[in-house]
């Protein structure tokens, strides 16, 4: 797929740079602002290993062998405009230094696989992948479609390239100076060992990349950090936080009262001054309740008094609810707990 | 064994690392090209390069040939090896497609084969691509091996190529180098470790295996050459030294290219 210099009429290479050199400015662009954070040696890092990905001589079902371009993994890792810039890197470094596709072709090979199968790439994999869950296995056939579309539409851009110029670029005898085959030849001829061998290279190597990344960096393929042990855990306390909500009405089973826990009126009843002796050792307690406590029992009013909200009859059910309520309230703290530090943790940054 | 993928992949590797250390010699030679500004090469070949994209005409392309052929002997470089390493590899591949061509291509027959029949029109095609892929490849080669490739991506700023995209590259050719090697030594380790066949699957697995492994590596590799780079000052600036100067020999070179590119495109029509 990689189209050698000669192959392209000088026309249709300027017309193919010219579509290129906006997407690569734009890119540039819209990269320039990471481009010298970290994003810089992993662009460069990331072209290097998909030009090194190339070299891998994978073996396919059937005993055949096929190279991968690294266009669906770089996609779904580092997004379509960043994958643009990479991929057209490697095409680059392949073109001048060794010879593997031309440098007059080298817009028209950026713009099928840098451009088009970045994009292509990067568009089956979030459809296919859409609304999937981390660990599932939808999204390793994402990542494989990913590739295997990528791969192929690249392939079927190039046909079309190279299956123009007969028409459009031929001498006064009919004789093709370009490539010399017609759509009608040249699209069959590319897509088949597309559709086959290198499009299966391509699925096998997105698809296994993705499944190894997946494991050992989840981040950086769009995956929330949480390890799957981690999540199973999360989901597990959620579970036996709702368990013990509902066991919440068993505390009004429970007799007697929690010793210190006595409200001010309590010291002049005499039921509670009974179960206050018992909790005490017997101790009778004293004849009023102390004027520190009385004073500051005013203070505060709870709205939930005694777990019971003054519209709930059954005493169960009001415990339930309040139990649900306090749940709700610290769930509702930690999270603006956690989006406070986060923000202050950016704004350090 | 199953030197079979393994092998050959070991194979690619060394080759491409072979080919850089070739190149990064050849580039040292005290030869024609090797004494011209980068700048003058890079624009006078690619020039060449289009010129021969240009021209619909077989004996100006065979020009263009030739003087490829008396520059390349002009620069000390070895024409073995650019037969091997090029005119072979590119003759084969474009032969390969160009072939059908001549059955295929509707048009005056010249030669019956059977029930196959070459045209006039399918002959002239094949021959103009095999002719122009030749060329192109040859005087691209030229510059490639007569160039430190650090050069030519300084003198890839005459093209208007922006500094981030330089800067990029620069640092991509020796990541390219860094990774082949990290890559050659892991197969090879594997290679040595074992014994008996791999079936296909086995195979597929340990190929994506050292791929994640090796995307491992870059990765962490990135975070580290990021800290270190800012160790280093880096703040996002980024600053080309360019030690460029032109001669009196270079402004010679320039008539020269001027003249076979203006030639050829008014003998190529």
């Amino acid at each position: 797929m990689h189209i050698p210099d000669g192959y392209l009429s000088p026309s249709s290479c300027a017309v193919m740079y010219a579509a290129s050199a906006p997407c690569w400015w734009a890119a540039l662009r819209r990269t320039r602002r990471k481009l010298f954070g970290r994003t810089l040696p992993l662009l460069s890092l990331f072209a290097a290993f998909s030009f090194v990905v190339m070299m891998f001589n994978l073996p396919l079902p059937g005993g055949t062998t096929g190279h991968a371009v690294g266009v669906g993994i770089a996609a779904i890792v580092l997004g379509p405009w960043a994958s643009m810039l990479a991929i057209s890197l490697a095409l680059t470094i392949q073109a001048f230094f060794f010879g593997d596709g031309g440098i007059t072709t080298l817009g028209a090979n950026c713009f099928n696989m840098a451009i088009v199968g970045s994009f292509a790439a990067w568009g089956i994999y979030r459809l296919v992948s859409l609304g999937a869950a981390a660990e599932s296995r939808r999204r390793v056939v994402a990542a494989a479609l990913a590739g295997y579309g990528a791969i192929n539409l690249s392939a079927l851009l190039a046909a079309i390239e190279l299956g123009i110029q007969p028409t459009l670029f031929h001498d006064a005898t009919g004789a093709p100076l370009y490539a010399p085959y017609p759509l009608h030849i040249a699209i069959p001829a590319m897509m088949i060992g597309h559709l086959t061998i290198a499009g299966a290279a391509e699925a096998v190597m997105s698809a296994g990349l993705f499944s190894y990344l997946r494991r050992s960096e989840p981040g950086l393929v769009g995956i929330a950090a949480t390890p799957k042990g981690t999540r199973r855990a999360v989901g597990e306390l959620w579970g036996a936080l709702a368990v013990v909500l509902l066991l919440t009405p068993l505390g009004i089973l429970a007799g007697g009262a929690a010793w210190g826990e006595w409200a001010p009126r309590d010291f002049a009843e005499t039921a509670a001054r009974a179960r206050i002796a018992a909790t005490s050792g017997n101790t009778a307690p004293p004849v009023s309740a102390p004027s520190g406590m009385a004073r500051l029992a005013t203070v505060w009013t709870a709205p939930l008094p005694d777990y019971a909200p003054h519209f709930v009859k059954s005493a169960g059910f009001g415990y339930l609810l309040s139990a649900m309520f306090g749940v709700g309230l610290i769930v509702a703290a930690t999270w603006l707990v956690q989006r406070l530090t986060e923000g202050a943790r950016r704004g350090e940054r | 064994m199953s030197a079979g993928v393994i092998g050959r992949t070991v194979r690619g590797f060394t080759e491409a690392l072979a080919q850089t250390l070739e190149a990064e010699d050849s580039a040292r030679e005290r030869g024609l090209l090797q004494a011209l500004d980068p700048r003058v090469k890079v624009v006078g070949l690619l020039a060449l390069v289009v010129s021969a994209a240009l021209s619909h005409n077989l004996k100006v392309m065979a020009a263009l040939f030739g003087l490829a052929i008396v520059l390349a002997v002009a620069s000390r470089l070895s024409l073995r090896s650019m037969a091997k390493r090029v005119w072979l590899v590119a003759f084969g591949f474009t032969f390969m497609i160009a072939a059908p061509a001549l059955f295929l291509t509707p048009g005056e027959r010249v030669y019956s084969l059977g029930w196959l029949a070459i045209t006039a029109q399918g002959l002239r095609s094949a021959l103009m691509l095999v002719a122009r892929v030749e060329t192109a490849v040859t005087l691209s080669t030229l510059l490639v091996l007569t160039t430190p490739w650090m050069h030519l991506l300084k003198a890839l700023r005459t093209l208007l190529v922006p500094v981030e995209a330089i800067m990029l590259l620069a640092m991509t050719h020796r990541y390219v180098v860094l990774l082949t090697e990290t890559a050659n030594a892991m197969f090879e380790s594997r290679q040595s470790r074992m014994v008996g066949r791999l079936n296909g699957h086995e195979q597929r697995r340990l190929m994506v295996n050292t791929g994640g492994v090796l995307l491992s590596k870059t990765l962490e590799m990135g975070n580290q050459v990021f800290l270190a780079m800012q160790a280093r000052g880096f703040r996002g600036e980024v600053r080309l030294l360019d030690e460029f100067r032109m001669r009196g020999w270079d402004y010679v070179a320039i008539c020269g290219f001027a003249i076979a590119v203006a030639a050829a495109a008014r003998a190529g029509r």
